[in-house]
């Protein structure tokens, strides 16, 4: 798997995200609500985000400010003026077929340039330069019954048309499909630390990912709906361009679309020469002014962001380093851990259930953290449980996957599959006499050879389902031994 | 007595009285459409049952004594590029000609606060592209003056409405000329306002960084009241500036003694016709008289305005017109194929040559390669214009010039050559492209047709501009003459 660094291929890795700005209440340019997740198809709209003749479009001053925020995280340095361009085609999915947008050429200028995002892959530390953010509205949703391919009509959604998004454009400084994973959870955890943005709305983060190898021409794969599939799509297209580079061909500059069924890119389109999108200063927004004043306004209302958060991590909490990264890559895990903390008193005990089993867990069934239903109060529970002896830890690892798996809490999970552990000497006592009886042959090596005790121990555990208490069991084992 | 020749200050006064009702001068106004309109087809739509209702609601507030606006009970007609709720808005287009916005424009809204009354639509050069109401696709408008020529455009019907009586006040839209050259072919008033006077929300977008909705109306009086109702900053424009409100009728007097009027020679040039010339050096004239200090003044640049204002509204028109697709409003051609296929054909049966033809050059103009040849250099040059303007505004209080270099043309005469059109608007374009306010009234006759006198004022001056013309206006009346029609 491409998971390492391809030697001598030459791997670079570029992104285009695309952020939506959700905690807006409405649309860039109208009054529209832009909550638009669950809701009939266009159902918010208005003549302004529908494209209606002799609409005009107002500008959101507070999606400059989130923009604003996203541009001072990542380090980017932001323009004096907020220019808007008309990005002009003709596409079924923009009501007035040009996308109000921003241009770095022309005599505009973007929202910001430059800036980095510091990040950690597999223990070492990576960093990716951003080229420019700017801001736009998005464009209407489509829908393709079957697939892009197949299907014989699109259904249009312009509930979408006109929602807030930023653009974040990374130069080409990443080198597997490792770092652009680690990246986008970067990227994300600091959207979702300043309020801006949240994960847990299908689609408020989207990505298209530009990859070119040692010899062949760039090539963009549009259509990654996750982190998961930005990975996966990756690893297909290099796989794909190796295959062409060892039969002594190579990429040509196209755009891929990702198909999420059938987890391989198909070709969209080739590109033969750089599309015209006619830009010009948008007539009907005159320029913002950003001032000195409001940038620091902006930044002194800045929440606390992940890398702030790590150091606090380590120093309040004592945690390793490692772990406070590990979990301050998603603002809703660092939060559970700072929740648990408040109220249980080991916090590195909290780090190492929640990275060990409650992630883990998390990751093979396949939800979402933010879907996560379990509570802090709920998980500091199961610890207690452990630590009153009430279960084993490795019972409390079963419980805990139980309670992620079906929804339930821990505690409900021990009470409905009679896990509490049994301590009872006179309980215990009754089922070695059962092992003894049915491992005679074992109880005569045990007598002879102390390390046989495990096994009869191993039998008592088989029959309770791992709930005996191991120390008691010992115990009793060993005095009955004695007996005998 | 024919309630529908009478003016906007004159019917008020008289609503108000309860001599007349508001009910009557309506259904004056649209006895005349029905008497005339055959001729000269001015209106796309009327409003009869909707516009009797309003004046019914405005007479019984009267009667109860409640209070009504500055524009009670008068029958305002609207360009039909000014969005109107539930009512059809076509811009003289087939790709519009089954449009009803779900919404109304914001001057609407203000004419219907203070008791204005809607009564229809009026034609209109398709998307206000030309100066004759000739690519309508409603059929040419007439110039009340002689039905065999046009009204000017792009809102020839406004002008012609006014002029025949079949309304009372006007708006037009202002881009590069389209509200003073037909108020200077039909003998009416026409005011350009000052850029982000008047809101622009609702007006359907030809040029947006040139245009204004404008009022048009018989007499400046009339004209000064319409402008007071509309102008005044709006949220919903961007580009609207925020000022406080302002009654421009206070500002009318005939004194203008004193006042310095600079006669842009540039605009005497080749080009205009010789009895234009005199009638308009003849206003001039009649401002010495008046007191008013006439000198020369220059506007460099002249020569590039007409290019630079195509290439700035051609562009911005390609963009504009992008968004009529077929796809959620307006025409939509009978097609099968993709959504490629079937925007190209809806936009190949719904737009006619004109603006085909500006579309097109727009999108090149627009293009990699060209932009900075055309586009940004136009906008340069449009910098120039206004500094020139600038410079000329501060040595004067006015600038004056001819509204059109030419009288009104016969209908057909001038259609294909579009190079000759575009010619035309050399006096208008270049107050567009500076931005400044003018106003295009009445200033004599030749061979029984009218000629326009522009009266062109600094930024937001547009008290001086409508002073200037008043005094002018009142000493020489002009407005009172009718056509026969």
């Amino acid at each position: 798997m491409a998971t390492g660094r391809d030697e001598g291929l030459d791997v670079k890795i570029g992104l285009e995200v695309h952020v939506q700005l959700t905690a807006l209440k409405t649309k860039l340019f109208c009054g529209c609500s832009a909550n638009y997740r669950g809701m009939p198809p266009n159902t918010l709209t208005c003549p302004i985000c529908l494209g209606h003749p002799g609409t005009l479009p107002v500008l959101n001053r507070k999606a400059v400010e989130h923009a604003m925020m996203v541009a001072l995280a990542l380090n980017s340095s932001i323009s004096r003026q907020m220019i808007f361009f008309r990005k002009n085609y003709f596409y079924v999915d923009l009501p007035k077929n040009f996308q109000i947008s921003q241009y770095d050429k022309a005599g505009g200028v973007p929202l910001s340039t430059g800036g980095w995002v510091e990040f950690a892959v597999n223990g070492e530390k990576k960093k990716v330069r951003i080229r420019r953010i700017q801001l736009e509205e998005d464009p209407a949703r489509l829908t393709y019954p079957g697939t892009i391919t197949t299907s014989s009509y699109t259904l249009v959604d312009f509930n979408r048309a006109g929602v807030a998004l930023l653009e974040i454009v990374t130069e080409p400084d990443m080198e597997t499909p490792e770092e652009a994973y680690f990246f986008l959870q970067k990227l994300r955890s600091i959207v979702e630390h300043l309020g801006v943005s949240s994960e847990n709305m299908q689609g408020s983060m989207r990505c298209d990912a530009n990859i070119s190898i040692k010899g062949g021409a760039r090539v963009e794969i549009k259509n990654i709906s996750s982190f998961r599939d930005v990975r996966r799509a990756l690893q297909y297209e290099i796989i794909r361009q190796k295959q062409l580079l060892r039969r002594g061909g190579a990429a040509k500059q196209e755009t891929r679309h990702w198909d999420e069924d059938r987890q391989i890119t198909v070709s969209l389109r080739v590109k033969e020469t750089e599309s015209d999108y006619r830009y010009f200063p948008e007539p009907d927004l005159v320029p913002v002014k950003i001032s000195e004043e409001w940038i620091s306004e902006v930044a002194s209302k800045m929440p606390e962001l992940p890398d702030d958060r790590r150091e606090r991590f380590t120093s309040d909490y004592g945690i390793p380093e490692y772990d406070a990264t590990v979990l301050t890559s998603n603002k809703k895990i660092a939060d559970f851990f700072e929740e648990c903390c408040k109220l249980y008193p080991n916090p590195k005990k909290v780090a190492n259930w929640i990275m060990s089993d409650l992630l883990r867990n998390i990751n093979e069934t396949g939800i979402d953290v933010a879907e996560m239903s379990i509570t802090a109060e709920q998980f500091i529970d199961l610890l207690k449980m452990i630590d009153e002896e009430l279960i084993s830890g490795k019972i409390a690892k079963r419980v805990l996957r139980e309670a992620i798996r079906t929804g339930r809490s821990p505690r409900k999970v021990v009470e409905d599959e009679g896990l509490l552990k049994i301590s009872d000497e006179k309980m215990i006592a009754k089922i070695v006499d059962e092992v003894f009886h049915e491992f005679e042959g074992a109880v005569a090596d045990a007598k002879r050879d102390r390390k046989a005790v495990n096994f009869l121990v191993g039998q008592v555990m088989r029959k309770t389902r791992g709930r005996a208490d191991p120390e008691i069991t010992n115990k009793v084992i060993l005095s009955k031994l004695e007996e005998k | 007595m024919h309630l529908n020749s009478l003016t906007c200050h004159e019917l008020v006064e008289m609503i108000k009285a309860q001599t007349v009702t508001a009910e009557e001068v309506v259904e004056h106004v649209f006895r005349r459409i029905s008497e005339v309109e055959g001729k000269i087809n001015a209106f796309i739509s009327t409003f009869n049952e909707s516009a009797l209702d309003k004046a019914r609601e405005i007479d019984e507030k009267i009667r109860r004594g409640e209070s009504v606006g500055l524009l009670a009970g008068i029958p305002v007609a609207v360009k039909d590029n000014i969005c109107t709720r539930g009512k059809l808005t076509t811009c003289g287009s087939k790709m519009l000609s089954n449009y009803i916005p779900p919404y109304n424009a914001t001057v609407i809204e203000k004419i219907e606060a203070a008791g204005g009354i809607i009564i229809g639509k009026t034609n209109m050069d398709e998307f206000a592209m030309g100066n004759s109401t000739e690519t309508s696709f409603f059929g040419c408008t007439r110039n009340p003056w002689d039905i065999t020529r046009v009204p000017g455009g792009s809102s020839g019907g406004s002008a012609a409405a006014l002029a025949s009586d079949e309304t009372i006040l006007a708006l037009g839209s202002d881009t590069g000329g389209s509200v003073r050259c037909p108020a200077s072919f039909c003998s009416v008033v026409g005011l350009k306002p000052t850029y982000g006077l008047v809101s622009r929300y609702g007006l359907v977008s030809y040029a947006n960084s040139l245009e204004q909705i404008g009022p048009m109306a018989k007499d400046v009086l009339d004209c000064a009241m319409l402008f007071t109702v509309i102008a005044g900053h709006d949220p919903r424009d961007g580009t609207s500036v925020p000022r406080r409100p302002c009654d421009y009728t206070k500002a009318l007097n005939d004194e203008i003694k004193g006042v310095k009027v600079g006669v842009l020679k540039e605009f005497f040039a080749v080009g205009l016709d010789e009895r234009v010339e005199k009638s308009v050096l003849n206003a001039v004239g009649i401002l010495e008289d008046l007191g008013a200090t006439c000198d020369g003044a220059s506007i460099s640049y002249l020569e590039y305005a007409v290019p630079t204002y195509y290439l700035i509204a051609m562009s911005e028109a390609s963009s504009n017109l992008a968004r009529f697709d077929g796809l959620r409003y307006g025409f939509t051609a009978k097609c099968e194929g993709d959504w490629n296929e079937v925007f190209s054909t809806t936009r190949g049966e719904g737009f006619g040559g004109e603006v085909k033809r500006r579309v097109l050059l727009g999108t090149f103009a627009l293009s990699a390669g060209y932009y900075d040849r055309y586009y940004l250099k136009a906008l340069k040059v449009r910098t120039l214009i206004k500094r020139e303007f600038e410079k000329a505004l501060s040595k004067f209080d006015v600038l004056v010039a001819p509204t059109m270099p030419i009288l009104p043309f016969k209908i057909g005469e001038v259609i294909d050559d579009p190079l000759a059109m575009y010619m035309m608007d050399i006096d208008t374009v270049p107050v567009n492209l500076a931005g400044v306010p003018s106003i295009s009234v009445p200033c004599g006759f030749v061979d029984g047709l009218p000629v326009g006198l522009q009266v062109i004022g600094g930024f937001f001056d547009e008290e001086m501009v409508l002073k200037v013309a008043y005094a002018f206006q009142e000493h020489t009346k002009f407005n009172l003459k009718k056509p026969e029609i």
